[in-house]
């Protein structure tokens, strides 16, 4: 019998090391993973290389800060230019603490999909002419320039869906959805934070966002609660 | 004088939409613009986080699945739909939002957009308006005409780090609406209350007048 299942999401981080890359599904309030942040913030696992949408914007991720876990962070969104309150991340960033390489968002997502589908990378006029391109090559393709955008992949991602079964199927809710399916794609393990597990079939196969092949692990949390950042 | 206030800059924005466009409209000033569709036009609102028609912006029922590129939360109207990051963004850059609606920090003479970084706070972030700038069919910059000290923002060429060369094909401010066109700015409106003149002192490229030349209309 396939059974995924994890009693805790600390059980699930059992084999999460020092210096790992780890990706975090989520945008925002949505679809974050909030469970296993806050078991990897028990867990002390250190050097940490993220890669998430955003970090201290409404999400759980800046509690990885509290005691300096990261390292190294890819996202799009993590330093505001504006805002009189600044995140712990936003501090260790100006303190020269932790490493930061932003992504438009388009690109960052094409990214993890290139990664966790086979591909060499994914050519884009996004970032050409702005300080996005520099150190990279530039394609041209029947007179038109392209910025060669490399995969990205991880150790880990931790990803949140609504609901899955002990195969690993995941669904997901509404705009919860956003970089889960593809990070469950592009890391070696994945581990995904749901609401509920119900049986193999409990979930209609039209309604599978991430087929089970995708997923190593499943772990029910309750949510946590989130409120409005703004 | 005073130009407009940030909700008649929206007002005016919304102007420029019509039924059945999909729009995507910015964090900051550009949110604002949701409030103003025209009444009875089915507008599609896109949200980076993957949600094609959603409505207002809801304050009581937080939920946190639901919610817009700036996370504030929103309801849905019929006829919406979700998607994950990946079809959000092929949504985009492939050419299938009709306008996007952008804050801006500097727009140049030829429609270069600077809005996602400022050296002097050491900060900013891109989330999804390079990719926006890039690939709307039509890029709406909603701004305050000047900043600080009157200092320019539409400028001969963008002092700050861009987010798109060449994206811009409408400046909406609180003292003039100019069309971004390959022969230069066209000053095509100009708020009640302010003329051709106090635009072009505030205002570093030199504007042509369109000869339809008018005020406003709120």
């Amino acid at each position: 019998m396939i059974d995924k299942t994890f009693a805790s999401p600390d059980d699930a981080l059992h084999d999460v090391a020092d210096g790992a890359t780890i990706m975090f599904g989520g945008f925002v309030s949505a679809g974050t993973p909030s469970n296993l942040i806050l078991a990897l913030q028990r867990r002390g696992t250190r050097d940490i290389t993220g890669i998430a949408n955003n970090i201290g914007l409404g999400d759980l991720l800046d509690v990885l800060c509290e005691k300096r876990q990261l390292a190294k962070f890819i996202a799009t969104f993590a330093v505001r230019a504006s805002g009189a309150r600044k995140s712990l991340f936003e501090e260790q960033y100006a303190r020269g603490e932790v490493a930061l390489e932003l992504v438009p968002q388009g690109t960052f997502v094409e990214r993890i999909r290139a990664a966790g589908a086979g591909l060499g990378g994914v050519l884009t006029r996004v970032g050409l002419g702005t300080m996005v391109e520099e150190g990279k090559r530039t394609i041209n393709i029947d007179g038109a320039d392209y910025l060669l955008e490399l995969p990205l992949r991880a150790d880990f991602a931790f990803i949140k869906a609504y609901r899955a079964d002990r195969m690993g199927n995941l669904a997901y809710r509404m705009a919860g959805r956003n970089f889960n399916p593809a990070m469950a794609t592009a890391a070696d393990v994945v581990i995904a934070e749901v609401e509920q597990i119900v049986e193999p079939g409990g979930i209609d196969p039209e309604s599978v966002g991430t087929p089970g092949v995708y997923v190593d692990r499943v772990v029910r949390c309750d949510p946590v609660p989130v409120r409005w950042y703004g | 004088m005073a130009g407009l206030s940030r909700e008649l800059i929206a007002l005016r924005v919304a102007r420029e939409l019509r039924e059945g466009m999909v729009v995507n409209l910015g964090i900051g000033l550009p949110t604002l613009v949701s409030s103003f569709l025209p009444p009875g036009a089915e507008i599609l609102l896109q949200a980076e986080d993957g949600i094609l028609g959603y409505g207002a912006i809801s304050e009581q029922d937080f939920d946190p699945d639901l919610i817009n590129a700036g996370g504030q939360p929103v309801t849905l109207l019929p006829g919406a739909s979700f998607f994950d990051s990946a079809a959000s963004f092929a949504m985009i850059r492939g050419g299938h939002v009709d306008v996007a609606v952008l804050g801006g920090l500097e727009v140049s003479e030829r429609g270069d957009l600077a809005n996602w970084y400022l050296p002097e706070r050491g900060g900013g972030s891109i989330g999804g308006a390079m990719d926006l700038a890039c690939g709307a069919r039509r890029v709406i910059v909603a701004m305050t005409h000047t900043a600080r000290e009157d200092r320019p923002r539409i400028r001969t060429r963008c002092a700050y780090p861009l987010t798109a060369p060449a994206c811009v094909d409408l400046i909406i401010t609180d003292l003039a609406v100019i069309e971004v066109r390959p022969e230069g700015l066209l000053l095509t409106e100009v708020a009640p209350g302010v003329d051709a003149a106090f635009v072009q002192a505030r205002t570093e490229p030199e504007l042509r007048l369109s000869p339809d030349l008018r005020e406003m209309e709120l």
